[in-house]
């Protein structure tokens, strides 16, 4: 039984208590002194030319302040992209600008074209509605395949075509990959859509830009995961502030799952108005703007197909995916389909041969970035759908086509550039039978049917590339940035510490997990230990929170800041225990010599540390604080199986989860409650995407779902309550604290065992559909059950 | 302008609003009081659930004038006189009902006015009353666990959250 507030302990969460009494600090309720607030017009065309913005009948109005229009950037830099892909022949991606505000040309409905500061909000709305925009209105492309035909409308002038990359992955294997295809027993090719979706943290983006002309510093608060992301990239491309004149802070942030990753115009607005209107700039982001601002995710249109020999073994995959950018290639955007999706193709299987292909395409609609999962969910419903596919084809029991294809020997290199250092999916397939009842199945469709209802069962396994990321190998695919994570662990003299972590919390409990690890390594309670994260002026240098990181590099950056911290703490009390400190032991907060009954507590070492009256001054400096970076050597791999059961109405084609069984492996866990927790809201997303969720545009780009009145989001009514296991656990054989990352799993898990088991409930009722797309909403049933 | 005065969490609260103030604005940027959140523009999402008049309401749907003279509760006066959680807000800790924590206040203020009308809901009920607060954490077993646990229902068969 794990202590509690040390490792493995389902401790509570001590930020609850802020929440839960409304004391929580979000960056809606910062509000500074003499603010103003800011208001952006926004583009309500997908595609045209923008002929004239006249500001003169709003620039008179009560309370308007100042109103910038794109003439206003022309000299500032544009929002930059962090990854560069280079394409199958060589050449790197065609990069377009991306202004602040738009520049002669509006390219996707949302895109900000003026910004009105007021007094107030409600001013700045007024004199926003009286300004004169004229448009001159071009074809617009929102389809994907449109797009890249010949002839097709151009959304940026200055690029040769609206494809941004054609990336073929990996090029060497392509003719060996056709030839397995030639000679295969069996082929099974699938064509599907993976659906476009809005991330939809339920705290919308809001950013606030103050500047003191004392000392010319700039701060920007903002609903960020990585703030010091955005003070690199907003300060040394956008504005030109060096990091020493601008401090970013993200206080309590509700939800990311991605879509809080990327600089945004409105952060560098903020920034920028704050200085040049002499007085902090408030942006509070309505929901409606944040379907049409916020980077979209997914919105894959792919053909995957799958080559088996005559014993069903899996010996080749081939896939041609056509991926949306959007209008603009937002922060991340050119990695998710690429290094976030195609080394993710073999899967749970040791399929011998892979190629990918895919083309990203700009159109005229939000720029599409990484959402929680960011290109692994996508690879998996591919692939878990595939599998399902051909087992069905083959007549032969899914699982047990899976069981037969399982890597079961690890490490395992993929033929697709990464190395699996762990996992035990034999484990997690049983564990996910014996939870999922498999045997009570057929009972429970029987009485599904005396209700006059389908009931159809569902699985698929899923593998991840997480903790996020080794800086060389990113590098070399394209990244701009490294990707190691920071902490510093300051000591107090009187014992209790505190973490100053680039990792950043905005649901994961952080300020409760992370104190349960040092808590366990010194051996003192967990309330000794704060977490300071979110604001530049006080954390090290760190990349942020995405790619179920957190624990997996910022934990260990963590880890690593304390074995410092020991090593020097024993140094000392060997000096005062007059030991060697090779012979010093730490335990429970006590240092001893070994062999001996002399002991020292740790608080009176951490005190000698700063009074340091009987101190070994002339080998060691006084204080007790330490920084560590730490890099890691590869990615982690969470893995797993996943049941759904569902139920159908033939009458009305609506699809109801009736139990949702998750079997995890995410090594090494801290605070299981967290994980859990974890899984459930991954799970509630997956669900989403699989049943209901769908960002819709029309064939002129009109957003047609951008608001909760058109886009679906789950409600409690709509979902089970889950059962989740995650028992079988193979530590991470690469960082200090075994642990893979669970941030991610359920939503990259759980769509293809929805699809497969309304397909299973379809094919019982006598309609056997080779496939539909998601969201599996009524009509679709409905329509596919009567086709 | 115009001037309202209602009574929150206990006290008097007054300030000139305009015509179109919301309840929620009022509350926030007139009073401090920021535990209301606003997550959305169309009335779906109840991260501002409050009581008016012992009613759940949710104070992006009402004019700030429209409370004059009313009693409204929010979630900064739900804990216990001594400051410690009340009885639901510590169910939602004690099952993980909560993660960023921003719909947390719309969900614990939509949860009491639950319990107060249907003291033993079952989880169905609970589910059915949540449909006009989203959370987009928790893909809410924790939530609705809390919410029976707070009730006073045995939840141990319910899996562990």
């Amino acid at each position: 039984m794990p202590k509690d507030g040390g490792i493995g302990a389902s401790t509570k969460r001590r930020e609850d208590v802020r929440f839960l009494t409304g004391n929580g600090r979000y960056t809606d309720d910062i509000n500074l002194r003499g603010q103003a607030y800011v208001f952006f017009l926004r583009s309500d065309v997908a595609h045209g030319k923008l002929t004239s913005v006249d500001t003169s009948a709003a620039e008179g109005m009560d309370g308007v302040v100042r109103i910038f229009t794109g003439k206003d950037f022309e000299g500032v830099g544009g929002m930059p992209c962090g990854w560069q892909v280079t394409d199958k022949h060589g050449q790197p991606m065609q990069e377009p600008g991306h202004p602040v505000l738009a520049q002669g040309k509006v390219r996707h409905v949302g895109e900000p074209i003026a910004a009105v500061v007021a007094e107030t909000l409600g001013q700045a709305r007024d004199a926003a509605e009286a300004i004169v925009v004229d448009i001159e209105e071009l074809p617009a492309v929102i389809n994907m395949k449109d797009a890249v035909k010949d002839g097709a409308p151009k959304v940026h002038e200055e690029l040769t075509s609206n494809l941004c990359y054609d990336w073929g992955f990996v090029e060497e294997n392509k003719e060996a990959v056709n030839k397995a295809f030639e000679d295969a027993a069996h082929v099974t090719t699938l064509e599907l859509v993976n659906n476009r979706l809005v991330a939809n943290p339920m705290e919308p983006r809001v950013a606030v830009g103050d500047y003191s002309r004392s000392d010319g510093e700039h701060t920007l608060y903002t609903t960020s995961q990585n703030p010091h992301v955005i003070r690199l990239l907003m300060g040394a491309f956008v504005l030109g502030i060096p990091e020493h004149k601008l401090r970013v802070v993200a206080p309590d942030v509700g939800g990311g799952f991605g879509t809080k990753i990327f600089h945004y115009q409105e952060e560098a607005f903020c920034t920028f108005a704050a200085k040049a209107c002499n007085r902090p700039v408030k942006w509070t982001s309505s929901r409606s703007e944040a379907f049409m601002s916020d980077a979209h995710g997914r919105d894959h249109v792919t053909k995957i197909e799958l080559a088996l020999d005559g014993d069903n073994n899996f010996t080749a995959i081939r896939t041609d995916t056509y991926a949306n950018m959007g209008a603009y290639l937002s922060t991340f955007a050119p990695s998710v389909p690429t290094w976030l999706h195609g080394t993710l193709m073999a899967g749970n299987y040791k399929t011998p041969l892979i190629y990918v292909n895919v083309k990203a395409v700009f159109t005229n609609t939000v720029p599409v970035d990484a959402y929680r999962g960011a290109g692994r969910p996508e690879a998996t419903f591919q692939l878990e759908r595939l599998v399902d596919k051909a087992a069905h084809e083959l007549g032969v029991d899914p699982i047990k086509l899976r069981r037969q294809n399982f890597i079961t020997e690890f490490p395992y290199a993929t033929p697709v550039a990464v190395e699996y250092d762990t996992g035990d999916y034999v484990a997690t397939m049983d564990k996910l039978e014996e939870m999922a009842d498999i045997a009570g199945f057929a009972a429970r469709r029987k009485e599904s049917e005396a209700k006059g209802r389908l009931r159809g069962f569902g699985v698929n396994c899923y593998i991840e590339a997480c903790g996020i990321a080794p800086s060389n190998l990113v590098g070399q695919l394209g990244a701009r940035a490294g990707l190691y994570e920071s902490a510093t662990v300051r000591v107090n003299a009187t014992g209790g510490l505190v973490v100053m972590t680039g990792s950043h919390s905005h649901g994961q409990g952080h300020e409760t997990a992370f104190p349960q690890v040092i808590a366990e390594m010194i051996g003192i309670d967990a309330s000794m230990i704060e977490i300071v994260h979110g604001d530049t002026a006080r954390t090290p240098m760190g990349m942020g929170t995405y790619g179920s990181r957190s624990i997996a590099v910022g934990g260990s950056a963590m880890v690593r800041a304390t074995e410092k911290i020991i090593a020097k703490a024993k140094k000392i009390a060997g000096h005062i225990l007059e030991a060697s400190e090779g012979d010093i032991e730490l335990k429970d907060g006590m240092f001893s010599v070994a062999g001996t009954d002399k002991s020292l507590a740790w608080g009176d070492v951490t005190l000698a540390a700063y009074v340091p009256h009987n101190y070994p001054l002339e080998d060691l400096e006084p204080g007790l604080e330490e920084t560590a970076f730490y890099d890691p050597s590869n990615f982690t791999y969470p893995s797993g199986a996943y049941a759904c059961e569902v139920e159908l109405d033939p009458e009305t084609g609506q699809v109801t989860i009736e139990r949702f069984s998750a079997a995890d492996d995410f090594g090494n866990i801290i605070n299981p409650m967290i994980v859990t927790g974890q899984v459930h809201g991954g799970l509630a997303q997956g669900i989403g995407q699989a049943l209901m969720e769908n960002c819709a545009y029309d064939s002129d780009g009109q957003l047609l779902s951008a608001s909760y009145m058109d886009y679906a989001m789950p409600r409690a009514s709509d979902l089970p309550f889950y059962d989740v296991d995650h028992s079988c656990q193979t530590p991470c054989t690469h960082n200090p604290l075994g642990v893979k990352g669970c941030g991610e799993a359920g939503a990259i898990g759980s769509p293809p065992a929805v699809v497969n088991a309304v397909l299973d409930a379809m094919r019982s009722g006598g309609k056997d559909v080779a496939h539909i797309d998601m969201p599996v909403t009524p009509s679709r049933v409905w329509a596919a059950m009567q086709g | 302008m115009t001037q309202v005065k209602m009574t929150v969490n206990g006290k008097t609260a007054s300030g000139d609003v305009e015509g179109r103030t919301l309840l929620a604005q009022f509350l926030r940027d007139d009073q401090g009081l920021t535990g209301t959140h606003i997550g959305c523009d169309t009335s779906q999402c109840g991260a501002c659930v409050v009581h008016v008049n012992g009613q759940a309401v949710k104070a992006c749907t009402m004019l700030a004038i429209e409370a004059d003279g009313a009693t409204v509760d929010t979630i900064e006066g739900q804990a216990n006189a001594d400051g410690s959680l009340n009885v639901i807000q510590q169910a939602f800790q004690d099952h993980h009902g909560l993660q960023c924590g921003f719909c947390t206040p719309g969900m614990v203020m939509s949860a009491a006015a639950l319990l107060k009308d249907n003291p033993k809901p079952t989880e169905a009920e609970v589910r059915h009353y949540l449909d006009g607060n989203i959370c987009r954490c928790t893909g809410y077993h924790n939530i609705v666990k809390a919410i029976m646990a707070a009730s006073g229902q045995d939840v141990s068969a319910i899996a562990a959250e």
